[in-house]
């Protein structure tokens, strides 16, 4: 055996070699516990998510005979044939007939059984048959946040026994709660719903979007392809790099005072969380649209000088299409970030109780964060369920924007 | 033997169609030949038994393709297509080229030789005005295109790049479709009227760059698919689809293999006719191949500039003939 070749074979080599494979394996078992760790806290958000929000898309319903006779409700069966009709229904009586036609029914406990949502769905069936004035009709009819909850087994004694009693009769069922995805807010959890703070939510990242994509794309492709490097150019690169790490209530301060203040904007409205919204976003496209700007091959910029394009054409029909996919990346980062931001919407008004789903996007609105928000402070317990079904429709939204925003990026990848 | 110590030239297996096509080429010179055979033997014949002992490296196969029998002088009679004058390009403070004049004629093709980063590539990017794309270069000196200031302000360097077109070192095709990449530059130039026009453009041109029997059935696949000798043709055949003057070469073969080399080597003796053509080349076998003059760059200067024949077997310069006998570079 040579000198040469017993160095690799001595003991203070085979040491080392030892020693490099038990730093591989620990590295290896580290970013194995580290992934196993993000994956374990996944799970148990979604469960506990899943467990509390998914009885939100549930309700109990009871039956209840209702005779219009017996009650104070005085409705013209022809006055619910016009246009009119809805408004004529809720001036008239409906939560007393219903109250009667518990007690009728249930004995004086059930007086408050029913909450808004029975009176809003009788309401709606008068309107749709109005014949039911005239004879006895069994309605099944949401019942109250307190027997609800009671039902689902989070309740206090007194709406147990109710439970109890309404389920050995047979007078009690589970149905899916429509109403939860059409409804807006309102103070009875029995009949709230989040189609408000979506539609809300849809409108703001619709203005954020038609703001923030080409005015940070357009800043993006200025700053990297045409603008001279000199002292103002960097300067504002620093501005823009630090915008995209103020804390967002700043934002909406900022909103407050510029768009409500001095452009008398309308309060709490998509418009205004879009524009302040777009104020966060557009640094976080500026700043990925940049590095995939940098980041498309300088020979395909010689290229197609090489033939004569000009610096335009250069930008628009080789560098911009590569970038794309990156400004994507970067776009579906910000707008995600901004969908579920609820800070600056609070400054601007966004926190107003409001029980119709917006019409434009300048009308009085909410969002799905400040509506999850709203809710989750409120004192009665079956808000509780229903905050988490409306973070579930959040987290759905958000899926299904990133689905989208993904399935685009593929579209435009290309390899060079 | 010390590894270290191997041949400083490579002895390249001389390409037979190469070689054909530059006996063929020889007798084609026609402007500028003085049709004298009994100079051509003699120009032909003093290296070889001469000065034969000076290229040691270089096998003596080779020695008939760096023969230009055609002219005497230097320059040919007609007024050259471009020519430099004392140009200098500075990066930032730093002088990367200094007083560089080099004319370059039609129907001939100039290769400019010289170690890495002896300025040869930056010289070629100032002809058609690259070296704008670097905001710290400065290009200093006068450079014209038939007689017309390629520096001056009012020139239109988009213009410019579509009259002077350029092949890039490594193959860089647009990640389109082989037609668009070839119908880009006819298109935004608006050289076609129609949509026919345009596909006559796109293939006469893949003609020209002898890629059109490879591809003309898959016009629509993309153009980075195809093989590295490949793309580079597609390059060539895109810089041809604008109806270019010169053509500028920026080492085309360094990223390709002997065979892909070797057809782009015979493309360059068919576009011969056809173009001005500017060439940069890291080897010297080929520079002797494929042109007729050979300008040689060290350390920023232009050393030399001759008949290829010339530079290759009796340099005037004591560098020039250290580096093409591979005693540095």
């Amino acid at each position: 055996m040579t000198a040469a070749s017993s160095r690799w074979n001595d003991e203070a080599m085979l040491r080392r070699v030892r020693r490099r494979y038990v730093a591989e394996r620990w590295f290896r078992f580290a970013g194995l516990a580290a992934i196993s760790l993000s994956i374990l806290f996944l799970a148990f958000l979604l469960w506990s998510m899943a467990s509390r929000g998914l009885s939100g898309f549930w309700h109990y319903e009871a039956s209840l005979p209702v005779d219009f006779a017996k009650s104070n409700v005085f409705l013209d069966p022809a006055s619910l044939r016009g246009p009119d009709a809805q408004q004529t229904v809720a001036g008239a009586d409906i939560e007393g007939a219903i109250s009667q036609s518990a007690t009728a029914a249930y004995g004086p406990a059930a007086a408050e059984m029913f909450g808004d949502g029975a009176t809003e769905k009788l309401g709606r069936a008068i309107v749709d048959d109005p014949d039911v004035l005239s004879k006895t009709t069994t309605f099944w009819l949401p019942v109250g946040s307190r027997i609800d909850v009671a039902a689902k087994g989070d309740g206090d004694a007194a709406s147990e026994r109710m439970v109890d009693m309404l389920k050995s009769r047979g007078m009690l069922k589970r149905a899916f709660n429509a109403q939860f995805l059409e409804a807006s807010d309102s103070t009875d959890p029995t009949s709230v719903g989040v189609w408000g703070a979506l539609k809300g939510s849809f409108l703001t990242m619709i203005v954020t979007m038609l703001l923030a994509f080409p005015v940070g794309v357009l800043a993006a492709v200025y700053l990297e392809e045409f603008a001279p490097r000199n002292r103002w150019t960097d300067a504002i690169e620093v501005s823009i790099n630090n915008l995209a790490a103020v804390p967002s209530i700043i934002f909406g301060l900022l909103g407050l005072a510029v768009f409500l203040n001095v452009m008398n904007l309308p309060r709490s409205a998509p418009l205004v969380g879009g524009l302040t919204l777009a104020l966060m976003t557009m640094p976080v496209i500026v700043i990925a649209g940049r590095n995939a700007i940098k980041s498309v091959p300088p020979s395909i910029r010689d290229a197609a000088l090489g033939v004569g394009a000009s610096k335009m054409q250069v930008t628009f029909h080789h560098v911009l299409p590569l970038a794309l996919p990156g400004i994507l990346t970067g776009t579906i980062i910000g707008m995600a970030r901004a969908l579920g931001e609820t800070a600056p919407l609070l400054m601007i008004g966004m926190r107003a109780f409001i029980a119709a789903p917006p019409d434009g996007i300048s009308d009085p609105a909410t969002v799905l964060p400040v509506q999850i928000f709203l809710w989750s402070d409120e004192v009665d317990r079956a808000f509780v369920e229903k905050t988490s079904a409306a973070i579930i429709v959040l987290l759905l939204f958000m899926l299904l924007m990133n689905g989208l925003a993904i399935y685009l990026r593929n579209r435009f990848e290309r390899r060079w | 033997m010390d590894m270290k110590e191997k041949m400083p030239i490579t002895p390249v297996t001389p390409v037979p169609t190469t070689s054909a096509a530059i006996a063929a080429e020889a007798n084609r010179e026609g402007p500028v030949t003085t049709d004298d055979p009994a100079q051509a033997e003699r120009e032909g014949a003093t290296p070889l038994d001469g000065e034969g002992g000076k290229l040691p490296n270089l096998s003596m196969a080779q020695l008939p393709n760096i023969q230009d029998s055609s002219d005497e002088q230097i320059a040919p009679a007609a007024p050259p297509k471009m020519s430099a004058q004392d140009v200098s390009v500075f990066y930032g403070e730093k002088q990367a080229l200094r007083d560089v004049s080099i004319k370059i004629h039609n129907d001939l093709v100039t290769a400019f030789i010289g170690p890495s980063g002896c300025g040869k590539s930056t010289f070629l990017r100032c002809l058609n005005r690259m070296n704008d794309t670097i905001p710290t270069a400065r290009v200093t000196g006068c450079i014209e295109l038939d007689g017309e200031d390629v520096m001056a302000s009012d020139m239109d360097v988009v213009q410019l790049r579509a009259r002077v077109g350029m092949v890039f070192q490594k193959p860089n095709p647009f990640p389109k479709s082989i037609f668009e990449n070839v119908a880009y530059g006819p298109r935004i130039h608006g050289l076609a009227t129609s949509k026919s026009e345009l596909q006559g453009i796109v293939e006469k041109s893949l003609k020209r760059a002898g890629l059109w029997e490879e591809v003309k059935d898959r016009l629509q696949e993309s153009g980075t698919a195809l093989s590295g000798g490949q793309q580079q043709r597609l390059c060539i055949a895109r810089a041809i689809a604008v109806d270019p003057e010169v053509i500028l070469m920026d080492e085309p073969c360094s990223a390709l293999d002997p065979i892909a080399t070797a057809k782009i080597e015979e493309l360059i003796h068919e576009l011969r006719g056809r173009y001005a053509i500017a060439i940069v080349t890291h080897n010297m076998q080929q520079a002797a191949r494929v042109s007729q003059r050979t300008a040689f760059f060290h350390l920023g200067e232009m050393v030399e500039y001759g008949k290829t024949s010339n530079i290759f077997t009796n340099p005037r310069e004591q560098r020039t003939q250290d580096y093409i006998t591979g005693r540095y570079g």
